[in-house]
């Protein structure tokens, strides 16, 4: 058996508030397990904002500096200022938020941080919806989710816009790297924030969150759900360094109806929509694999 | 060094002498020559600092807030919707305890939209816990900014300060300004070094969730450094007169009120236009004076409370606006008067809202009004509403 590569060092207390499978909860742990504790992380309103525990209790090995729900691309813009002032420019600058934060009503502070070329990296944790005030929709919900504000009622008003592609939106600021990873991934996870770390400028990753309460799902299956998300090619895995895409886990592609089935959210879809999903699903990930052969091609 | 300089340029060089570290700024008319200024000296050299052109003023506000945090010292500026914009970020500065300096070049709120002088946008931020100095003139403006930092970054004090200047009557305006000497205000001024600040191997969460058991607590400090605040300001004038002879009165800056019979309550650039009329007044034998408000938060209780001892009518006004109670000033005012049995009559008039000039005849009007009523039951409720065209501006 190959040992791993993830080391073994934790950098954040046990005992956070966080739901039982809460995939954030990983997504942080992961992610400290590659940046290390020179990490100051700064957090908008968000799961993570309550997670760390009430005053005074903190249960992270590193600073958390909080900010307005719309702010953390401004905030890791003065934070990285006044570190590199004081002469701490080896100092990893983190913006930790969730997906409304990041897609909604962040964007335009992540984008005024990445044009700016702020040297930080930015992770968005992503649950798919406002997990945190009790599962509303996001611009990131995807096509077919139920949330508590695209009820399916009599008139299966579940949501009917497709996500919103943050790669694609980051890609286009030019950012010098952005991933995509999985809790369900923890080797890639950390060698992508490991790798991240390591290279200057603006750095976006988009973490793949599952959330049991939001997503309708038993919390022992976080992982697997994950996996799932992977496997099915909805969540693909891959990175974009200096305009070139590298898909990091290429994956047969199993039915998105597996991922589809394990969660509550998308149980009212018929076969149709379901079959309508895996078409989009289909479609996105050819682009992608276009993306990276292209890539391969001028190498 | 004296140099002619527009109240925007001595904001420029006043967070320049203070040594500002990092400067986050966006673009608002009548604010930008305050940052294209900075961006400059930051360019030449001239200022040592990381200047962050932001993408609005929300996050000008929001980068000053965490580079503080950070353990620089900041400054940004801006005006009337940028200001109001940051609105939820100016409580997060004051309640995060970040001695943050902005200047704000006081402008009217839309619609309709007018770029010219008012209060509203600073007096609607009263609430956000910053210290609020209104300025007369671009030294002050200038040497306000200087103060502002060591008063707002002391230790018992921790807190934010905006410094007003009225829209394009001092920000665009041209003066004598005496810059000081940078040996002098490093001596004045010590660098930013706050207890506590975001520091690696020290893990702390700046700003987590606190229970209903603990939320008061962090206010009632804030608000005890506020009253403290009171001396801080009187104390490091006091040593700024001592450092370079110029000082401005305090909370309250009060002009031949000693004797008078009347005095006229004003902030911000009009001050300078009041002064001349109580001038023009006294050489005619009516003994009247002019108050100052040059802190609006925190405000000079004890000052007005002495001076409605004494002063037989008081004219307050305000160049804001409160749909369906009186202006901001006096209302405070009048909260900070007991009911003791000898107190000035007291009223309220609206001026100069949306840049309309505050002239020496509007201010001898109030003054006559002022000296003619004998007792508040002749003073309506509703604020008079001077220089109207085309209306009376009072309700009967």
């Amino acid at each position: 058996m190959c040992p791993t590569t993830i080391p073994e060092e934790e950098h954040a207390h046990p005992g956070n508030t966080g739901c039982p499978g809460c995939g954030a909860n990983l997504v942080m742990r992961y992610l400290l397990k590659g940046l290390g504790e020179r990490t100051v992380i700064s957090i908008p309103a968000c799961c993570w904002a309550v997670m760390p525990g009430y005053y005074p209790s903190h249960c992270l090995k590193v600073p958390m500096v909080y900010c307005a729900f719309e702010a953390t691309g401004a905030s890791i813009s003065g934070i990285r200022a006044a570190l590199d002032v004081r002469g701490e420019e080896d100092v990893t600058v983190v913006g930790f938020a969730g997906d409304g934060g990041t897609v909604d009503i962040g964007l335009q502070a992540l984008s005024g941080a990445a044009e700016r070329e702020t040297d930080a990296i930015y992770v968005m944790y992503d649950n798919e919806a406002y997990m945190n005030t009790g599962i509303q929709r996001s611009g990131s919900t995807p096509w077919g989710a139920w949330t508590t504000t695209t009820p399916v009622g009599p008139t299966k008003d579940y949501k009917r816009e497709p996500k919103k592609d943050i790669m694609a939106i980051m890609r286009a600021h030019g950012v010098p790297y952005a991933a995509t990873v999985s809790v369900s991934h923890p080797e890639d996870f950390v060698k992508k924030a490991r790798k991240a770390r390591d290279i200057s400028g603006f750095r976006f990753i988009h973490a793949l969150s599952p959330c049991p309460p939001g997503w309708r799902l038993n919390p022992m299956k976080t992982i697997e759900v994950a996996r799932s998300a992977v496997n099915t090619r909805v969540f693909p895995l891959y990175e974009v360094e200096g305009g070139r895409v590298n898909i990091t886990r290429k994956v047969k592609g199993r039915p998105v109806a597996e991922y589809l089935s394990m969660q509550g959210r998308f149980s009212h879809l018929t076969e149709e929509e379901v079959a309508a999903i895996q078409r989009t699903v289909d479609q996105a990930w050819s682009v992608l694999e276009r993306e990276a052969e292209a890539c391969d091609d001028r190498s | 060094m004296r140099k002619v300089m527009t109240g925007n340029y001595a904001s420029a060089y006043g967070a320049k002498a203070a040594r500002a570290q990092v400067i986050a700024a966006y673009p608002i008319t009548p604010q930008t020559s305050i940052v294209e200024k900075l961006a400059d000296f930051v360019a030449s050299g001239e200022l040592d600092a990381k200047f962050i052109p932001v993408e609005s003023e929300h996050s000008a506000m929001a980068a000053c807030v965490s580079a503080s945090i950070g353990g620089a010292r900041t400054y940004t500026a801006t005006s009337s919707h940028g200001l109001t914009l940051m609105h939820e970020v100016l409580i997060w500065a004051s309640s995060a305890r970040q001695p943050v300096v902005m200047t704000n070049v006081s402008r009217a709120m839309a619609p309709p939209w007018s770029v010219w002088a008012d209060h509203m946008d600073s007096v609607a931020q009263r609430d956000t816990g910053w210290l609020q100095f209104f300025c007369e003139s671009n030294q002050e403006v200038l040497d306000t900014i200087v103060m502002a930092y060591k008063v707002g970054e002391s230790r018992d004090v921790m807190l934010p300060a905006m410094i007003i200047e009225d829209a394009f009557i001092l920000s665009h305006t041209s003066e004598p300004v005496d810059v000081p000497e940078q040996d002098a205000v490093d001596s004045f001024l010590p660098g930013f070094d706050p207890d506590i600040k975001l520091e690696i191997g020290k893990p702390m969460g700046f700003g987590s969730l606190v229970k209903p058991d603990q939320y008061m607590e962090f206010r009632y400090k804030a608000m005890l450094a506020m009253t403290r605040a009171r001396t801080r300001i009187a104390e490091v004038e006091r040593e700024f007169e001592e450092a370079f002879g110029r000082g401005y009165g305090g909370l309250l800056d009060e002009y031949r009120c000693e004797d008078a019979d009347a005095v006229l309550v004003i902030a911000g650039s009009a001050a300078g236009t009041a002064r001349h009329v109580v001038d023009e007044l006294r050489s005619r034998g009516l003994r009247v004076g002019m108050a100052r408000l040059r802190t609006f938060r925190p405000f000079p209780h004890d000052e007005f409370r002495a001076l409605a001892k004494r002063i037989p009518g008081i004219a307050v006004l305000d160049r804001s606006y409160t749909y369906g109670a009186s202006g901001a000033f006096y209302t405070e005012i009048r909260g900070s008067v007991g009911p003791e049995e000898d107190v000035a009559v007291m009223k309220n008039y609206i001026a100069g809202l949306g840049g309309r000039d505050i002239t020496p005849k509007a201010i001898e009007r109030v003054f006559e009004d002022i000296l003619s009523l004998k007792s508040q039951s002749q003073v309506p409720q509703e604020p008079e509403w001077i220089g109207m065209k085309g209306m009376e501006g009072r309700m009967r």
